[in-house]
């Protein structure tokens, strides 16, 4: 569905350095990773925004520029700017969009309008940062597309529109011959619909992996301080010590068990513990 | 049908899914031939991802209490009848070992374990 190999992109004081990762059909992706990680850029050079240097973008199998155009027709993109005309209203720009889609499909388009409480006449200058979004997403989902990407599709709503944009997402992958392909900095939604994560960091893949895999991975150690030596804080993938104890990340929590008993609380971490702890040791 | 899984638990959410699926069955409350929620249709009612709702169908197929026919979904399979009594056995027996060890921690013998439950049976 979506095969991104070797994807090196060089601005000079950050690199997009040898990202590889796949999608297969009728799965939910999530991308994370702190801001400046490289999720825009990826996206951007996925969606042929900017140039790469050298790597290989494959979409339903095929060069992603050798057939940009039949590509593009099949997938719902969702960009995190507003790249509308400011002065037309919802209507007359997606007048201008529908064209461009084999598939348009209007009676959907309106019904998502609706369902999202948009006044189609309404001037794009008018609406809100959510509302944008709304509409982008409505655009994105009308013309049914086979692969939907979302550069941050999430972060302007709140919290009750996301699990609504989240039951959107759920009826789009009723049909297993979809995916989505999302970045976010809301974990949280991701704990629930993603089937994969691929985490990025500093330009680099951490990991991608299926989620269940993950959080059955790793594990948070919280301990006395008075364990921790030379060696132990090499086990971590990062670490928090304070007066009153010690918290981190581990790949391998069953090890820590064995070596400290009962005497410390493994916890299962949330995909933010992940990123977070994974970040701050990079920076140390 | 109904499936309640709780994100805090220890248990995985897959395995939550097969065990309560897995007890429906043998307790009757799901029939053969029964038809199943499909694994997305799950996957969006207790919204989790779809490769969680998959492994645990997937789990309930290799242990044989289900099937799956591409395109028409899963269904609860023919349970052979004496597999049947043997796991509704088996479950019993789990909880009466229980009881064997939590007997023999509090120093409570065989035969006041054995009047106790002949009592119960009598009672019920």
């Amino acid at each position: 569905m979506l095969e991104v190999i070797n994807l090196t992109k060089n601005f000079g004081n950050f690199k997009l350095d040898n990202v590889s990762f796949k999608l297969e059909p009728g799965y939910i992706m999530g991308f994370i990773g702190p801001n400046g990680a490289g999720k825009s850029t990826t996206i951007k050079l996925i969606m042929n925004l900017l140039k790469k240097d050298s790597g290989e973008i494959r979409i339903f199998g095929k060069d992603h520029i050798k057939h940009e155009k039949e590509i593009k027709d099949r997938i719902g993109f969702v960009y995190d700017e507003s790249f509308f005309y400011e002065d037309l209203s919802i209507n007359q720009m997606k007048n201008i969009i529908a064209p461009f889609y084999s598939r348009w499909d209007n009676k959907k388009f309106d019904q998502y309008i609706k369902e999202f409480n948009l006044d189609p006449h309404q001037k794009i200058k008018k609406l809100s940062k959510g509302m944008k979004m709304k509409f982008s997403l409505a655009l994105a989902l009308s013309h049914n597309a086979d692969l939907i990407i979302m550069d941050e599709p999430t972060s302007g709503l709140d919290p009750v529109f996301r699990r609504e944009v989240l039951d959107i997402l759920y009826d789009v992958i009723q049909d297993e011959g979809k995916s989505i392909f999302f970045s976010t900095h809301i974990t949280t939604d991701l704990e629930k619909i993603a089937d994969y994560i691929t985490f990025i960091n500093n330009g680099k893949i951490v990991f991608s992996k299926p989620k269940d895999e993950i959080l059955e991975t790793y594990g948070i150690v919280k301990g006395d301080n008075s364990l921790l030596d030379t060696d132990t804080r090499k086990e971590f993938i990062g670490l928090r010590v304070t007066k009153v104890g010690f918290e981190g990340l581990t790949d391998n929590p069953q090890k820590f068990r064995r070596k400290f008993g009962d005497s410390i609380i493994i916890e299962k971490p949330t995909l933010e513990d992940i990123m977070v702890y994974s970040v701050r040791s990079e920076r140390l | 049908m109904k499936i309640i899984i709780s994100n805090s638990s220890d248990e995985p959410i897959y395995e939550q899914i097969s065990r309560q699926i897995k007890e429906m069955i043998i307790k009757g409350e799901l029939e053969e031939g029964e038809i199943l929620p499909s694994i997305r249709g799950l996957a969006k009612d207790l919204q989790i991802s779809v490769i969680t709702t998959k492994r645990a169908y997937e789990e309930l197929e290799r242990e044989g209490f289900i099937e799956t026919v591409p395109g028409k979904g899963s269904f609860v399979a023919m349970q052979n009848k004496e597999l049947m009594k043997e796991k509704k056995l088996k479950i019993i027996e789990e909880k009466l070992a229980e009881i064997v060890r939590e007997s023999k921690m509090l120093g409570i013998g065989y035969e006041e374990i054995a009047d106790m439950l002949k009592i119960l049976f009598e009672e019920e």
